[in-house]
C-alpha cells in the first residue's frame, strides 16, 4: 500500500519531468526541421527553375542563331545562284564552318519543288507542297518545325526561311542535327537522376530523354500544367517517386524545356541532416529519461527514508507517551490499592492480637485461624510488593550521578546471573568493546536494566542455549546488545513487551514490570531500548545510552 | 517501651480504628482522628509525643499543610508520615519541615512501632535536654525563669 504510493509518486515525477522536457525538445526540433526542409525545398525549386530558364534561353539562342544565319544566307544569295549545285554546296560548307549543326540544305521553289539540295539524303526533286509547314513558311516567312520523321524516316526538325525576290519567292530550308541539338539540351542534366529534355505543345519528346522514352514518344507530362514563362511542378511517377519538374517555354511557347529531378536524391542532404537531428534528440531524450528516473528515485528514496525515520520517531514518541501516562495512572492506582491493603493488614494484625488471648488459644480451630491470618498477610505482602515494585523505580526521580564503566557493570551483572544460567546449561558470552568511555550515570539503575534484560534472556531460553552480550561505542552513544537464541517474540507481542504488567511468564513468576522499569530508566538517561526478534531464531534487545562525559572533580 | 501519647491521623476509618485498637493494646495512649483540622484542634488542647500522619487525604487539609501547623503548635511532637504512594518529593518536603521519617503503606505494625519508639526516644531526649537546660538556668538565674513563667501566663 505504502510502497505503491511511493511508486505512484515516482511515476508522477518522471512523467512530469519527461513531458516538460520532451515537449519543447520535440517541438523545437520539429519546427526547425520543418522550416529548414521548406527552405531547402524552395531553394531546390528556385535552382531548378533557374537552370530551366537559362537552358531554355541557350536553346532559344541556338535556334535564333541558326534562323538568322539561314535568313542572312537567303537574303544575300539569289535564287539563280543557289540553284547551282556548286554554289549551294559552298554555302553549306561556309554555314557549317561558321555555325555547325546543319545536316543538309535545300532550296524549294514556290511550287514546293525541291530544286537544290546538299546533304546525305537523296531528297532532290521531292515536292513539299502538300506538307503543312510549306504553307506556313510561305505565309509567315520563317518556320521552325517540331521534330518529325519526314521522308527520310528519321527524327529531325527543320528551319526554313522564305526569300521574296521580286515576283519570285523561294525557300531556303535546313535540317538541324538532332544529336548536336540534343547535346545542348542534355547539358542541363545533373546528378544521377536529373534529366533535361524538350517536349512540344502536345507533350511529345522533342529530344531524347535520358532514361525512358524516345524522340516523338509521349512524355506523360501535360504541358498545360506549365503556365507563364517558367513553372515548377511536383509529380509522382508510377514508381511512387516524387519528381520535381521545372519547365520553361521557348520557341515562341511552342516547346517546353523540362528539367526533372528526383526529389529523394536531392533531399539526401536534408535527410542526413534530419537523421542527425533525430539521433541527437533521441540521445537527449535518453539522457533525460535516465536523469528523470535517477533523480526521482533519489528524491523518493530520500522521502521514504525521512518518512520511515519520522514514523520510527512517532512510534517511539507514542511509546514513551503511553508509558508516561500509564506511570501516572499507576501512581494513582497504587494509592487506592495501598490504603485497603493497609486496612487489611491492620485487621489481620488485630485478629492476631486477639488470638493471643487465653480463651481463643483453647479453641479447636486456633491453628486454622492462625494459618489463615498468616496466609492473608502473605498475600497482602505479595500485593504490596507488586505495587511497590511498580512505584519503586518510578519513585527514583533523581537518579544519582556517578562515574559508570558500562563494561564493568555488564560483567558484575553477569557474575550475579552466572550461577543461575549454569544450572540451566546456558552459556553467557561477552564481546565487549574496549574503547567505551566512562560515562556519568546511575550505575545501580543501569545494572538493574542489564539484570532485567539478561535474566529475561535466560528465562526466554529456558534450558540449553546461548546469551551473547555485546557492547560498542557508536558515535556519541554506547550500544549494549543482549541476544539470546530462544524462541523469539511473535511480531504482534513485540509492541507490548514494554507495557507494564505484560508478561509471558507463568502467572506469579513475573510481575511484568521488568522491561517497563528498564525502559523508563534508560529513557530518563536520554537513551532507548529497541528489540529485534525473529520467531524461532531468538531475540536481541539493544540498549542505547548517550555518552555523558563526567564532570572533572 | 515507655508509656507515651500518640495521635493517628488518617481518613481511612477502618485503618484508623484498627490501628488505634492495636496501639492501645500495646499500652500506647492513642487517639485517632480522621482529618488534619481535627488533629490540629486536638493538639491545641492536648500534648502528644508522636503523631502518625497520612500525607494524602482526599478533601480537607493537605498532609503537608497539617504538618506545618502541627510543628507550629507543638514543635516537640515528632511526626511520622505515612504515604500510600511513593511520592518522594512530598516526603522530602515533609522531612524538610521537620517530620521524623516516612513510611510506605501498607506498613506492618512492628515496623510502625519501631519507628514510633525511635521518634519517642528522640522527643524524650529533646525534652530532657530542654528540661536540664531549664533546670540549669533556674539554678543560675531563678528570677529570670520565674519572670518568663509570669510572661507566659499573661
Amino acid at each position: 500500500m505504502k510502497t505503491s504510493l511511493y511508486t505512484a509518486l515516482q511515476r508522477k515525477i518522471i512523467l512530469i519531468t519527461l513531458v516538460v522536457s520532451f515537449a519543447p525538445l520535440v517541438l523545437l526540433g520539429g519546427i526547425i526541421y520543418y522550416q529548414f526542409a521548406r527552405m531547402y525545398g524552395l531553394k531546390l525549386e528556385e535552382q531548378s527553375l533557374y537552370r530551366a530558364m537559362s537552358q531554355a534561353e541557350a536553346v532559344d539562342l541556338f535556334l535564333k542563331e541558326r534562323t538568322a544565319i539561314l535568313g542572312a544566307m537567303a537574303d544575300t544569295h539569289s535564287y539563280r545562284d543557289l540553284t547551282s549545285e556548286k554554289n549551294l554546296s559552298l554555302l553549306f560548307q561556309v554555314m557549317n564552318l561558321r555555325a555547325g549543326a546543319f545536316v543538309d540544305l535545300g532550296v524549294i521553289n514556290n511550287a514546293g519543288q525541291h530544286i537544290g539540295y546538299v546533304g546525305p539524303y537523296d531528297l532532290k526533286g521531292l515536292n513539299y507542297y502538300q506538307q503543312p509547314w510549306f504553307g506556313e513558311v510561305m505565309s509567315k516567312g520563317t518556320y521552325i518545325s517540331d521534330v518529325y520523321m519526314g521522308f527520310r524516316q528519321l527524327p529531325h526538325f527543320i528551319i526554313a526561311v522564305r526569300r521574296q525576290e521580286g515576283e519570285n519567292s523561294w525557300i531556303l530550308r535546313a535540317t538541324i542535327d538532332s544529336d548536336a541539338f540534343g547535346a545542348i539540351v542534355r547539358a542541363a542534366q545533373v546528378g544521377r537522376t536529373g534529366d533535361a529534355f524538350i517536349i512540344n505543345g502536345e507533350g511529345f519528346y522533342q529530344t531524347r530523354p535520358r532514361f525512358e522514352g524516345t524522340i516523338l514518344s509521349p512524355s506523360g507530362l501535360d504541358p498545360s500544367l506549365f503556365g507563364g514563362r517558367a513553372t515548377v511542378i511536383e509529380k509522382k511517377d508510377d514508381k511512387g517517386k516524387t519528381v520535381l519538374y521545372a519547365g520553361s517555354w521557348l520557341k515562341n511557347d511552342k516547346w517546353l524545356l523540362v528539367i526533372s529531378q528526383d526529389l529523394a536524391e536531392e533531399m539526401t542532404g536534408l535527410f542526413a541532416t534530419r537523421n542527425a537531428a533525430i539521433f541527437l534528440i533521441l540521445l537527449g531524450i535518453t539522457a533525460i529519461v535516465l536523469a528523470a528516473v535517477f533523480t526521482s528515485r533519489l528524491t523518493v528514496g530520500r522521502l521514504k527514508e525521512s518518512d520511515d525515520k519520522m514514523n520510527a520517531l512517532n512510534a517511539q514518541l507514542m511509546q514513551s507517551d503511553k508509558l508516561a501516562a500509564i506511570g501516572k495512572m499507576a501512581t494513582g492506582v497504587a494509592h487506592e490499592i495501598n490504603n485497603p491493603l493497609a486496612s487489611i493488614l491492620q485487621r489481620t494484625g488485630w485478629m492476631q492480637d486477639l488470638l493471643e488471648k487465653e480463651e481463643f488459644r483453647k479453641s479447636e480451630n486456633f491453628d486454622e485461624y492462625q494459618t489463615s491470618i498468616t496466609k492473608i498477610e502473605e498475600h497482602v505482602e505479595r500485593a504490596r510488593k507488586v505495587v511497590h515494585n511498580m512505584l519503586g523505580y518510578a519513585r527514583k526521580m533523581e537518579p544519582r550521578v556517578e562515574d559508570v564503566d558500562v563494561n564493568a557493570t555488564v560483567n558484575q551483572t553477569i557474575d550475579i546471573l552466572e550461577n543461575f544460567a549454569r544450572i540451566n546449561n546456558i552459556d553467557i558470552q561477552t564481546d565487549l568493546g574496549q574503547d567505551l568511555p566512562i560515562i556519568a550515570g546511575d550505575q545501580a539503575q543501569l545494572q538493574q536494566v542489564f539484570l532485567n534484560l539478561i535474566s529475561n534472556a535466560i528465562d526466554a531460553i529456558g534450558k540449553d542455549g546461548l546469551v551473547v552480550v555485546k557492547s560498542l561505542c557508536s558515535g556519541d552513544e554506547i550500544h549494549v546488545g543482549i541476544a539470546d537464541n530462544g524462541p523469539g517474540i511473535p511480531e504482534d507481542l513485540q509492541r507490548k513487551v514494554f507495557d507494564p504488567f505484560f508478561s509471558t511468564k507463568q502467572s506469579g513468576k513475573g510481575t511484568g514490570l521488568g522491561l517497563w522499569i528498564s525502559y523508563n530508566i534508560i529513557e530518563k538517561m536520554g537513551g532507548n531500548i529497541t528489540l529485534s526478534s525473529k520467531p524461532g531464531a531468538g531475540t536481541t534487545f539493544t540498549v542505547k545510552i548517550p555518552v555523558v562525559i563526567p564532570e572533572k572533580k | 517501651m515507655d508509656y507515651f501519647r500518640a495521635l493517628v491521623v488518617d481518613d481511612e476509618q477502618e485503618f484508623l480504628e484498627t490501628l488505634v485498637n492495636r496501639l492501645g493494646k500495646r499500652s500506647i495512649d492513642t487517639t485517632g482522628v480522621r482529618s488534619g483540622e481535627e488533629a490540629l484542634e486536638l493538639m491545641k488542647k492536648k500534648l502528644f509525643d508522636v503523631v502518625v500522619l497520612d500525607i494524602r487525604m482526599p478533601g480537607g487539609m493537605d498532609g503537608i499543610e497539617a504538618l506545618r501547623e502541627m510543628k507550629r503548635i507543638q514543635p516537640l511532637a515528632e511526626v511520622i508520615l505515612l504515604t500510600g504512594h511513593a511520592s518522594v518529593e512530598t516526603s522530602i518536603e515533609g522531612m524538610k519541615l521537620g517530620a521524623f521519617d516516612y513510611l510506605l503503606k501498607p506498613v506492618k505494625l512492628e515496623e510502625l512501632l519501631t519507628k514510633m519508639a525511635q521518634a519517642f526516644e528522640k522527643k524524650n531526649t529533646h525534652d530532657q535536654k530542654i528540661r536540664s537546660a531549664r533546670i540549669r538556668e533556674l539554678m543560675r538565674f531563678p528570677g529570670r525563669v520565674l519572670e518568663e513563667e509570669k510572661d507566659r501566663e499573661k
